[in-house]
């Protein structure tokens, strides 16, 4: 398949990896004491298991998933929301199918589906707009969610609704920021990280300027990256080309999509719609200052949250779910102590093992298999 | 009939009067559904479902052993012992929505899917039921468009519809119509391909491109509005599975990879002979609309369903002359071997990436959602 095969190319993979190689053994690392790269995006985490890329990479370098996947990271409360919002009656709730199985404190949305609450999955808040066009007489509200990757198409679409005077549409907002939250990580006590590949989506919106703090403040390498299998192995080999070389940069190899200065129109939209919220709360790394946007008062008869009441209760992750231990890299996944037992893909207690962008959902769909067959073996054992 | 198959197994010759006679009463009620819809008196047991039975099912499927009428089919061992020494039976339910789809429809699935089940069990499929439920407001020329497709293909695959159902339920107690097929066919004396007889050295074989059916009823549903024209690969498989085993008896496993895709398939086997299946990426037959399609969705074509594929795990020895063999036959143009079964990590299925890496192909869970970023 052209302008996607070219990325996928098994003989430069050969080439990079031998880089990749020669490179780290210039470094002073071990496989004790590895040197941790972390993916922020849970696009990144889905091709680094699709390919199968951590076999390929020497042993000394571990990769830490990122808390980069926006269903991952909701909390349950915000799910509790959903679920009461979809089941008031004359509602249709829309949201992207990802967020259908993430559990809430009762219910997932997939099981308010069965319980009769008409939920719909769609691709785009356009689908969910033109939903309300078509049902005048129904309430469709939008569970928008997602990155700087996602904000413009959801902000352009209630710009859309209010030009057309659509009144029986409105957003359940759940955006986050990806700034905020990269801080949160690097300032918290327990970080290990040496080095990130950044959102290449995330930067095709607002550029490459935002994360210069992680260079500069922080002193970390940072590479904006792509999606395919090659993108993130020129990467790692960029930070580790930084690091050999003690430079501390923001790079950009994702420069095909991601222009210096973002996309103008984009960011417009996304000013015109969205403000700062004070803090949001995220699932395994708690309230995180200024991580989430709201809208406007401008567009309140868009805002769901203003619009029907919503109870907005906090309510605590399970104790015995280690997710923010796993973001932050401070364990790997199947070092969780629920890992593959009482949290699995099929009853995920913890959101990594939701989607399959989650870390957790990614190594037990597609495994690090040498620690997936010791750890299943472990657990048919106990099972006996 | 169509089939030499079909043909070995007709009524018992002295019947073939009786049958005439009722054939004859049918055509003298000359019965004709003459409004355009179904409605609830068309399952209500009285004379507007006789005439649907009569007209649309009877009239179509022109069974002898339907067109008498009886509560059940009959069938004469000595006559089904011909072909082998054990009966093989399955039953499958068909709510495919939408009802109509590039290359086929819920009636050529309800064939297709019934006979495959038996076929990937080494039975030559003999008869089969057909069980509807309709909604009320259904339209007969559908109807009508439906069963002639069972017709057609059932007499494609060399099997008669033989008995069945016509249940009628109020609007939105079902979606339109759900179509239950049973089917019966008979197993050779000389094969068994079960889920555990997979071993080590085996070399796994598939007959063609994987995930069509899925990618084309995602395309139908027209959620998408993507350009290019998906055709499902819905077709009997019985034919293509006879002819391999006559090249190979002793095809160790082999199952026919509907919803779950060929992941689920895999990993079945890897369980069941607690082998490891381990599948080369760049060796898998897929479209490169339905790749198109999986890019763009997030979507695995591993998982996508499949109407008219199956994997069959044989010998190594034979692997090639399979091949070249089911290359041959229509429904097998575009085989290839996929893998090799090895000794472990045991009940497991990886993957060699084409990329040069490896992962694990797990089982499916809940549905294939779509990624959003």
């Amino acid at each position: 398949m052209k302008y996607v095969d070219e990325f996928r190319d098994p003989e430069k993979a050969i080439v990079i990896t031998k880089e990749i190689a020669i490179l780290t053994k210039q470094l002073n690392v071990t496989r004790k004491k590895p040197l941790q790269l972390m993916e922020f995006c849970g696009g990144h985490t889905h091709t680094i298991f699709r390919y199968g890329i951590e076999q390929m990479l020497p042993k000394e370098i571990e990769l830490v998933h990122g808390p980069g996947c926006p269903v991952c990271v909701l909390p349950m409360g915000r799910v509790d929301d959903c679920v009461e919002l979809a089941e008031m009656p004359n509602v249709i709730f829309t949201t992207f199918g990802d967020a259908m199985r993430v559990p809430g404190s009762k219910k997932s949305l997939l099981q308010a589906k069965a319980d009769g609450a008409d939920i719909r999955m769609v691709y785009s808040p356009l689908d969910s707009l033109a939903l309300a066009k078509k049902n005048p007489d129904k309430e469709v509200i939008f569970f928008a969610l997602g990155f700087e990757t996602t904000m413009p198409s959801t902000a352009l679409t209630v710009l859309q609704a209010e030009r057309d005077g659509v009144k029986n549409f409105s957003l359940f907002c759940n955006h986050i920021t990806t700034v905020p939250t990269i801080k949160a990580i690097l300032d918290s006590p327990d970080m290990k990280i040496d080095g990130f590949l950044a959102p290449g989506h995330v930067c095709m919106v607002v550029g490459e300027r935002p994360f210069d703090f992680v260079a500069d403040h922080y002193k970390k390498p940072l590479v904006i990256t792509g999606f395919e299998p090659l993108d993130i192995l020129q990467s790692i080999w960029m930070l580790l080309k930084q690091l050999v070389d003690h430079k501390t940069l923001v790079e950009n190899q994702y420069a095909r999509i991601v222009p210096k200065q973002g996309n103008q129109a984009g960011l417009q939209s996304i000013a015109d719609v969205f403000e700062l919220r004070e803090y949001f709360e995220w699932r395994g790394l708690g309230s995180i200052d200024h991580s989430g946007v709201k809208m406007k008062e401008a567009f309140k008869e868009y805002d769901a949250e203003r619009k029907f009441s919503v109870a907005n209760i906090k309510i605590a992750d399970p104790k015995s779910c280690q997710c923010g231990e796993v973001l932050k890299g401070v364990i790997r996944p199947w070092e969780c102590k629920v890992f593959g037992t009482a949290c699995s893909p099929e009853t995920p207690m913890g959101a990594l093992m939701v989607s399959t962008e989650g870390a957790c959902a990614a190594y037990y769909n597609f495994g690090n298999l040498d620690e997936l067959i010791g750890k299943r073996e472990q657990i048919e054992a106990v099972n006996v | 009939m169509n089939s030499p198959i079909a043909d070995a197994v007709k009524p018992i010759a002295s019947e073939n009067n009786i049958v005439a006679a009722k054939k004859n009463n049918i055509r003298q009620r000359s019965a004709k559904v003459n409004v355009d819809k179904i409605t609830l008196a068309h399952g209500s047991g009285g004379k507007a479902m006789r005439d649907l039975i009569d007209d649309v099912f009877v009239g179509t499927f022109d069974s002898d052993e339907l067109s008498k009428l009886e509560d059940q089919a009959r069938f004469d061992l000595t006559d089904l012992s011909i072909f082998g020494d054990r009966l093989a039976m399955t039953t499958d339910s068909y709510v495919v929505d939408p009802l109509f789809f590039p290359g086929g429809d819920i009636g050529k699935l309800a064939v297709t899917g019934t006979v495959n089940d038996l076929a990937v069990g080494g039975a030559v499929p003999l008869y089969l039921t057909c069980s509807m439920i309709i909604e009320e407001g259904f339209l007969i020329a559908d109807l009508r468009k439906i069963v002639r497709s069972m017709k057609n293909t059932a007499d494609e695959a060399g099997v008669s519809i033989v008995t069945g159902d016509t249940k009628v339920v109020h609007r939105g107690a079902v979606d339109k119509l759900f179509i239950n097929t049973a089917g019966v066919g008979v197993i050779p004396h000389s094969v068994n391909m079960t889920s555990d007889r997979a071993m080590p050295g085996d070399v796994i074989i598939i007959n063609g491109y994987v995930g069509d059916h899925g990618a084309a009823i995602v395309d139908a549903r027209g959620e998408m509005s993507l350009q290019n024209t998906i055709e499902t690969d819905c077709q009997t498989l019985n034919e293509l599975i006879q002819l391999m085993l006559t090249i190979c008896p002793d095809i160790h496993c082999m199952r026919d990879a509907t919803r779950g895709g060929i992941a689920t398939v895999l990993n079945e086997f890897a369980i069941g002979s607690n082998v490891c299946m381990h599948i080369d990426e760049s060796a898998l037959p897929i479209r490169h609309e339905v790749r198109g399609m999986c890019e763009i969705l997030g979507l695995d074509p591993l998982y996508l369903a499949n109407e008219g594929k199956l994997i069959a795990i044989v010998p190594a020895e034979f692997a090639e002359q399979l091949l070249e063999v089911m290359k041959t036959h229509k429904s097998g143009i575009e085989s290839a071997i996929v893998g090799k079964v090895t000794e472990s990590p045991r009940g497991g299925v990886i993957l060699n990436t084409t990329f040069g890496g490896k992962r694990m192909v797990d089982m499916l869970v809940g549905e294939q959602l779509p990624r959003i970023c």
